[in-house]
């Protein structure tokens, strides 16, 4: 099933990928239009994480990995693309683990900016100061930006990343199970981050609570054991008649 | 029963267990402590009798043999130990660090694999083949090259040195930069960082300790080593000048002379202060070592 987006930000095209002998990904043909959240649901090994490594073509550091297919990022083949980094730059990733750099919470946010070549401290600081609040975190460490990252709590941590992750200013965000290491109130305050960012970006979100897809996207993708069962707006996919049985089952806590 | 039968026996062999690991930790101390005061016994009647410290520090005049009077100035020794240190470290920790970076984050797996092998080969290299390769390797070569009278002297000791620790440096510092969290690799890749950044800004600074251990460990072999610098440098007793000097070690003095002396004489404890003296400049290392470990990480949580 294909969606109706004329101008789709990211679109799979028959993509496989497999790891060696494992199939990770099956034939793939999916569309992300700009300034949606769109969400991948799905139980565990289903695809779900290879799919995003495919978006920012992480996926090559991969041991054994082999993408075949298209992935196009505003309309141009990810791997046509003469540098990745440039890529890599357009595109903010968030981790299911919050990955706090051993860097300060400054340096975590400043990291990419600075790589980018942005020097100036005014400018910078400036920069860090709004990313942070876009990640509702600055209220708790504006007093403590030399502290080392990775002593901040798990749920400051995940904001931080999600900070980092916006600070080179990307169109597009991919965050992968960002709740798992977070409280349900930070997940809500994320969440309502999320629906604000909406408007600047395109958001790709993991997510194996499927409620959190319900409330948050606009379109709904479920993977199933590497095949795409079914795309499409996120009320119908919570419908009482999805396209697929599978889909019902699985947004209903039969199985997964 | 067999259930608690079993619990009883986890009950009896639990403490063994635990008892015999606290064994093995002490002992590693209680070694230490041992080898230190038998060392410190046989030079402290010296040390605390005739020797005179002033001069032992300050004279660059080592005859223990004089028959008119013998002399005890370490100077010359110390100047030569520093200098072949001094040079070792200069070229095996750039080098040493390198090949770990390269090694560990830009080798293909397969050539790593061998790369490691060969590399931890040269550590199984016995230090006398080595000061054997000083002494008819690179004695000619660095004569031709140049122009010394002679090639065994600071440069080839330093270049033996250095051969001899790469390949620690290399194995710790390695270990230190695999012990990195591959997600943090993950996260720099995803701001777009190039191979060389993540490098740069993320994996030497998380690996930092672990590669000032590896550095130091190469000091501390280097300082240590005896039988290559005994056969490679010269064994001259002189403050040296230029790269080119032969010199002697405290450590080849040792090795060197031991054999001559009359156990128990001025001479015999003499070398055993020496020894005493190498032993406190190990232990200065690691506590600096330690401190500098210790300080960085103290800054970094203010």
């Amino acid at each position: 099933m294909v969606t109706d987006s004329v101008d789709p930000h990211i679109a799979f095209r028959n993509v496989s990928v497999s790891y060696g002998r494992k199939v990770a990904l099956d034939r793939v043909t999916l569309e992300i239009p700009r300034h949606e959240i769109f969400g991948i649901i799905g139980p565990a090994n289903s695809g779900k994480t290879t799919l995003l490594k495919c978006i920012n073509r992480t996926i090559d550091f991969a041991p054994l990995a082999r993408v075949d297919g298209q992935v196009l990022v505003g309309g141009e083949d990810v791997y046509q693309m003469a540098n990745v980094f440039e890529l890599r730059r357009r595109i903010g990733m968030v981790f299911p683990l919050p990955v706090g750099l051993p860097l300060s919470v400054y340096d975590n946010v400043a990291y990419a900016p600075r790589m980018a070549g942005l020097t100036r401290r005014d400018e910078l600081d400036a920069l860090v100061e709004t990313c942070l609040r876009h990640a509702a975190l600055w209220d708790e460490v504006k007093d403590r930006m030399q502290l080392l990252g990775t002593r901040l709590s798990g749920g400051q941590q995940q904001r931080l990343t999600i900070a980092r992750a916006l600070s080179h200013r990307p169109e597009i965000l991919c965050l992968d199970e960002f709740s798992i290491a977070v409280d349900p109130v930070t997940t809500m305050k994320i969440e309502d981050v999320l629906l604000d960012l909406k408007q600047q970006m395109t958001i790709v979100l993991v997510t194996n609570l499927v409620q959190q897809a319900r409330r948050l996207a606009d379109r709904v993708a479920f993977l199933n054991n590497a095949t795409l069962i079914e795309v499409g707006p996120t009320e119908h996919v919570f419908s009482e008649h999805p396209a697929e049985r599978l889909t019902f089952d699985y947004v209903r806590g039969h199985f997964g | 029963m067999r259930h608690a039968a079993a619990l009883r026996l986890s009950r009896l062999a639990e403490p063994l267990v635990e008892a015999i690991i606290r064994l093995c930790g002490w002992s590693a101390i209680f070694f230490v402590f041992a080898i230190f005061f038998f060392v410190f016994r046989e030079g402290a009647p010296m040390l605390f009798g005739a020797l005179d410290l002033g001069e032992f520090f300050t004279s660059v005049n080592w005859r223990p043999d004089s028959r008119i009077q013998a002399q005890y100035g370490v100077l010359a020794l110390l100047a030569g130990t520093a200098s072949v240190t001094a040079l070792a470290m200069l070229l095996s920790v750039p080098a040493g660090l390198g090949a770990a970076i390269f090694v560990s984050e830009f080798c293909p797996p397969r050539v790593r694999e061998t790369l490691k092998i060969v590399i931890e080969l040269l550590a199984a290299i016995p230090s006398v083949v080595w000061g054997f390769i000083g002494y008819m390797v690179l004695n000619p070569v660095l004569i031709a090259v140049t122009g010394a009278p002679i090639g065994i002297n600071i440069l080839n000791g330093g270049i033996i040195l250095a051969l001899m620790s790469v390949p620690i440096i290399m194995s710790v510092g390695e270990d230190a930069l695999k012990a990195v969290p591959d997600t943090y690799r993950e996260a720099a890749i995803a701001l777009g960082a190039s191979r060389w950044q993540v490098v740069y800004k993320v994996l030497l600074p998380a690996a930092k300790n672990g590669l000032l251990a590896a550095a130091l460990l190469g000091i501390g072999r280097s300082v240590g080593e005896t039988m290559a610098v005994l056969m490679a440098t010269g064994h001259a007793v002189q403050i040296p000048h230029s790269l080119l000097d032969p010199v002697r070690t405290l450590t080849a003095t040792i090795a060197a002379e031991l054999g001559e002396t009359v156990e128990g004489g001025d001479h015999y404890r003499v070398l055993f202060v020496i020894g005493t003296l190498l032993m406190l400049m190990a232990f200065l290392v690691n506590l600096t070592a330690d401190l500098v470990v210790k300080g960085v990480r103290g800054k970094q949580n203010g």
